[in-house]
């Protein structure tokens, strides 16, 4: 169906508007990262990496970039072994309560970040278990198996349900057709997930501020940069972090688009 | 092979039945398949018949009775110790493994080493004709090469027995009858059991030795396609099968030639000599469209109607007519589009449906 014209024009228009909203501070942002001036105005000074040669000499930046790796690729790795579980139980079996049981799995990302991390770190004090590299992990992994979760639960509701059954029936035992035949089947959601949550890790403040301690996270330290002194070094590091979750978010979108396309391009 | 050729039963249901809550799907099921033999189960969609297949492949469990395979007890064998291989209707190739990898799958599940692997894979591969599909994807393939893949996946194994549950009701006509012959040769080439769930009559009857029709978890009869066609065991099966006439009766009197009362006028009936009737039993005579002649102005067999003409559905060189009788019921007669060409049928129109005694068949309701 084509639009007519004036009505075509105008959506574009508003489109691109909304873009602009968007992206314009981000843009800003990274265009101050790379500008000489201290201040952010206008007109702008020179070129240069001043700021990004700053934050890359200051050891703590470092070692924050260092404990968010670890964390983000941890926290991806359980939490996308998680989703797939419970992506799986939901899809194979029926007991009663699953409505319970899926509405608690699903939970974690409707609670506010700041109760998350203050019930977080009342509850890791308490057991003792505050302040370190796996607190973030555990409180992480909490926040983002429902995304992979769901995810996953997508790419189950595909499958063809005979296709488990096919490969029983070939002579698979249960975790034989689970690797062979599930597992194979779900690998782009499972990718996909896995850079997701590694994405959601990576860019998450409050939990982690209040479970880390001193393992501060790269979103955490940009706060106490910030807290110390305004100079462009916080849009550096703000446009790292951005290029970071943007390329793992980006990535994830595409592994699942292309296999949705080629799905399509062969009729199924 | 016939089933009278090898009388040993590779498979037995011995009272089968099989519950979902308070809904039986298959109720005290008695079969014995034959090695073999080209078997098909037949009936609407809910009858059970799928139910009975899954349960020979080991994918539900009888509620009640047993199922023995070569004379063993395999209730509580798991489907993954059963080599009974099933088609499945959906065909479930594995979407993300290319075709040889495919039909190497059951191989692969029972430790076969590589090597071993390929080459059988490939040889099924040939026999099937799609050697040259090897290293395609499945999204790559047609209906019928995906049907040959299917088969080949199934039977690398080389099983004694082989399941199909409607495997080709997504196929389009021209291609059904094409598989059709594919599946009748290898059954016959390789002299192993086929069990096919269908509820094409056509698919049915064109391939199998025996076919059972099944209504409502029930086994309504047990018997060739030239059997089932002609000597109904019951209305169900006379409704179901074919394209038939039914006129309820009673007798009206005994003889060589049984006479029939009906709704619509008397007829004579030569009664089938395994059955004793008496006065005033109530039956449905059973007349096969296919064996009525048509006549306009007089009837030219013993039994005859006055029927009025309403349509006609013309598939090629059969012509199947649809008549209302006096009462105003239906009425079917088949016929050959040459031997109608210079009858004035029109809407309205009045002809005689006459048919011979020995033509009409008996069911007795209490018996069946």
């Amino acid at each position: 169906m084509s639009m007519r014209p004036p009505r075509h024009f105008l959506l574009r228009g508003y489109v691109v508007l909304v873009f602009i909203f968007v992206f314009t501070p981000i843009l800003t942002s990274f265009i101050f990262s790379v500008n000489s001036d201290r201040f952010p105005t206008i007109p702008l000074g020179h070129f240069t990496t001043h700021w990004y040669e700053t934050i890359f000499a200051d050891p703590d930046v470092w070692d924050a970039f260092r404990i968010s790796g670890i964390v983000s690729i941890s926290v991806a790795i359980l939490a996308t072994f998680i989703g797939f579980c419970t992506a799986y139980t939901d899809y194979r079996y029926n007991f009663t309560g699953k409505a319970l049981y899926l509405s608690l799995a699903l939970l974690p990302p409707t609670i506010p970040l700041v109760i998350m991390g203050l019930a977080m770190l009342a509850l890791l004090a308490r057991i003792n278990m505050s302040g370190e590299i796996y607190s973030i992990v555990v409180s992480h992994v909490v926040l983002c198996s429902p995304f992979a979760m769901a995810v996953i639960r997508m790419r189950l509701a595909q499958i063809d349900p005979d296709l488990e059954s096919a490969a029983w029936n070939l002579g698979a035992s249960n975790w034989r057709a689970m690797g062979e035949v599930i597992v194979p089947f779900c690998r782009p959601a499972i990718a996909s997930a896995f850079l997701l949550t590694a994405a959601v890790s990576f860019d998450e403040f409050a939990v982690a501020w209040f479970v880390s301690g001193l393992n501060k996270t790269v979103p955490v330290i940009i706060l106490e940069i910030l807290q110390g002194n305004t100079d462009p070094q916080i849009n550096a590091i703000g446009s790292i972090v951005f290029i970071t979750s943007m390329t793992l978010v980006i990535l994830a979108q595409l592994i699942l688009m292309r296999k949705t396309i080629n799905q399509t391009a062969a009729g199924i | 092979m016939s089933a009278t050729n090898a009388p040993r039963p590779l498979v037995s249901f011995d009272a089968v039945s099989k519950r979902y809550g308070s809904v039986i799907a298959v109720h005290t099921m008695n079969l014995e398949i034959y090695e073999g033999e080209f078997l098909a189960i037949m009936g609407p969609s809910g009858c059970g018949k799928t139910t009975s297949l899954r349960m020979l492949a080991g994918l539900e469990e009888p509620s009640e009775g047993e199922i023995q395979l070569d004379g063993q007890r395999i209730n509580e064998i798991s489907s993954v110790e059963r080599d009974t291989p099933m088609v499945w209707q959906s065909l479930a190739l594995f979407p993300f493994l290319n075709v040889q990898k495919n039909v190497e799958f059951g191989l692969k599940m029972r430790a076969i080493p590589t090597e071993e692997r390929q080459q059988r894979a490939r040889r099924w591969l040939e026999r099937l004709e799609i050697l040259e599909l090897a290293d395609r994807d499945i999204s790559q393939l047609s209906g019928g090469q995906k049907q040959r893949v299917a088969l080949a996946r199934s039977l690398v194994t080389e099983p004694r027995i082989l399941l199909l549950d409607e495997p080709l009701s997504a196929l389009d006509a021209n291609l059904v009858v094409r598989m059709q012959g594919v599946l009748s040769r290898l059954q016959k080439e390789l002299g192993i059991t086929f069990v096919y769930v269908t509820h094409s009559q056509s698919e049915a009857f064109a391939m199998s030795d025996r076919v059972v029709i099944m209504s409502q978890g029930r086994i309504e009869q047990i018997g060739s396609p030239k059997a089932i066609y002609r000597s109904p065991a019951s209305r169900f099966v006379a409704d179901f099968v074919g394209a038939n006439n039914i006129l309820s009766g009673s007798v009206t009197g005994t003889g060589d030639a049984l006479g029939i009362s009906t709704a619509v006028g008397h007829f004579l009936c030569n009664p089938s000599a395994a059955v004793d009737y008496s006065e005033a039993d109530n039956l449905d005579m059973v007349i096969s469209a296919d064996l009525v002649q048509i006549s306009m102005e007089n009837p030219t067999l013993q039994n005859s109607l006055r029927c009025r003409f309403i349509s006609e559905e013309f598939v090629g060189s059969i012509v199947t007519i649809f008549a209302e009788l006096e009462d105003g019921s239906d009425f079917k007669v088949q016929a050959r589009q040459r031997d109608l060409a210079n009858m004035a049928l029109e809407e309205g129109a009045t002809f005689f449906a006459s048919w011979n005694a020995s033509d009409a068949h008996l069911i007795s309701p209490n018996k069946a």
